[in-house]
């Protein structure tokens, strides 16, 4: 397992994997198969995904601690810039044929109407932990700094699905359901933070071989 | 004049039914099956869920409108594959799956309340009670998505007229079918059923406001609101009560599904009006289906208001939204 989640080829094949909704899209766009309202669909599409990889993100530190596997610490940047660049892509479509390019009606828009203003909120705090992403910056910020700017993904995370709630018209089940998601991720956190500080300090963490590169959680 | 052919419009114009059956996905559906000719079906219908699943009569001989709209008809693969009817599913493609078996035969409309003849009509009464017309109207959904639809019927009036609405009936109320057995996804709608419509009394005679039994030509598919509808094309789609089983004429104003659901976003009277935003999205432009831009401007009354702003003199239309 350990080897698998070691390989190169692994973090190619992830990457790849992570470029099949756009490239769905993309095939349904030349095929004419967006619906009857493309861009009703490429919005629900792309925030659809921009929230399944918010979610992806938010597995990764559960995951490894939980199964014991640290290299999965690689693959985090990588789902978190996909659930940037799908944002990018949902704002992108907002902007391009909802708005067509009315920069006023946007601006309207986000001070206006509530869940436009989270869902902007929720993508505009995005932009920061991309540019922020590289190893350089980690150092050139340090890990403790890093850290505390990358908790900002937790904000992303319940303003997204805030976001999602707020514009549905009566069924809320979807929204729902990314809640549910969202909640036990951040919540493992919340359980995770207290029961470690209830820890007493001499004792030793069970995990003790984390990779000392990578920024804490 | 109502009863006038019209020259300009042949059904061999509209839409042929080969293009919207969409045979590239039939072909690919096709290749991905290969030679597995069974699963090949099954695969079909999932790829292509939406290709004229449901069964429909032609009507005619049909007379053209005054009302009609000239505007480019949308393609009835759209009209018939984008639909809200939240008793089937409140995914836009859910009624086109959903509504198949639901059974329409046989149907009754209940006309009752403030009246002096009320009775019951059935579908094949309905049919006959005056000549068909074909009304070209545009059609425009509070989520500022607009489509042109050609539909079959007359103006609500007629039905009316036959059992006299006495001097109390201020207002019109109408329910739809509801059935929770044929409406599985019923609970998911978050809206209360049965579905519930009203418009005053003077809205309803307004010869615009359409008791509507077909589109295309033919009879209403399931999931476009069969067998019997309302459309109400100055008002926002959700007005045009789909599958009708009760109208009832009243002294006041009766309550309605999405002002029930949410006053504050749905109002009583929701006429389309471009400077009236809903809470969550502007109404200044819409999108015209299947397109992508939503840069099509919304017109007030959508475009019908030299026929019927006039019910709406001296109203403030910001609070009567």
């Amino acid at each position: 397992m350990n080897s698998i989640l070691k390989s190169k080829w692994t973090k190619a094949v992830v990457f790849l994997i992570c470029l099949v909704p756009v490239g769905i899209l993309i095939w349904d766009a030349f095929t004419g198969n967006l619906s009857s309202n493309p861009t009703q669909f490429l919005e629900h599409a792309t925030g659809d995904w921009t929230l399944r990889f918010v979610a992806l993100t938010l597995c990764i530190t559960p995951f490894r601690k939980i199964l014991n596997q640290p290299q999965l610490i690689r693959f985090r940047k990588m789902l978190g810039l996909f659930a940037f660049f799908y944002g990018s892509c949902h704002f992108a479509v907002y902007l391009t044929f909802d708005q067509v390019f009315d920069i006023h009606g946007i601006w309207a828009d986000i001070m206006k109407r509530r869940y436009i203003t989270v869902g902007f909120l929720a993508f505009v705090l995005m932009i920061p932990l991309a540019v922020t992403s590289t190893a350089g910056m980690i150092r050139r910020m340090g890990n403790r700094r890093w850290t505390i700017l990358h908790r900002a993904i937790y904000v992303t995370a319940i303003a997204g699905v805030v976001h999602y709630y707020w514009l549905v018209k009566s069924d809320v089940h979807l929204p729902l359901e990314y809640a549910a998601v969202m909640a036990v991720l951040l919540g493992w956190r919340i359980y995770e933070h207290f029961t470690k500080v209830a820890r007493p300090a001499t004792a030793p963490r069970p995990v003790a071989k984390q990779s000392t590169t990578v920024a804490p959680e | 004049m109502l009863l006038k052919q019209s020259p300009e419009l042949k059904y061999s114009d509209i839409t042929p039914r080969d293009i919207y059956v969409n045979r590239r996905k039939f072909l690919y559906g096709m290749g991905l099956a290969g030679g597995l000719a069974l699963a090949g079906k099954g695969l079909l219908d999932m790829l292509n869920p939406s290709a004229r699943a449901y069964a429909s009569t032609k009507l005619g001989p049909l007379a053209s409108s005054p009302f009609s709209t000239t505007e480019k008809i949308s393609p009835e693969q759209v009209v018939t594959t984008y639909n809200n009817y939240y008793e089937f599913g409140t995914d836009k493609a859910d009624p086109a799956k959903n509504a198949q078996k639901f059974v329409t035969t046989p149907w009754t409309v209940s006309v009752e309340g403030e009246c002096a003849k009320p009775r019951k009509f059935s579908m094949d009464e309905i049919l006959k009670l005056a000549p068909l017309e074909e009304r070209i109207y545009r059609h425009r959904c509070v989520e500022a998505w607009s489509i042109v639809v050609p539909w079959v019927g007359y103006s609500f009036s007629t039905i009316a007229k036959l059992v006299e609405p006495n001097a109390n009936a201020k207002y019109v109320a109408f329910e739809s079918y509801f059935d929770r057995k044929q409406m599985p996804l019923w609970n998911r709608a978050g809206i209360d059923l049965p579905y519930v419509e009203g418009l005053r009394i003077d809205e309803a005679m307004h010869p615009l406001a359409l008791l509507c039994m077909g589109m295309y030509g033919e009879t209403l598919p399931n999931q476009d609101g069969a067998p019997v509808r309302m459309v109400i094309p100055w008002k926002y789609g959700f007005k045009s009560i789909k599958s009708l089983v009760k109208i009832k004429f009243v002294k006041s104003q009766p309550p309605t599904t999405w002002n029930i659901t949410n006053a504050s976003e749905y109002g009583f009277y929701s006429n389309v009006n471009p400077k009236v935003d809903h809470p969550r999205w502007s109404q200044a432009r819409e999108v015209r289906l299947p397109g992508f831009f939503k840069n099509t401007p919304t017109q007030m009354f959508n475009g019908y208001g030299d026929q019927v702003a006039s019910l709406y003199n001296g109203m403030d239309l910001k609070k009567n939204f």
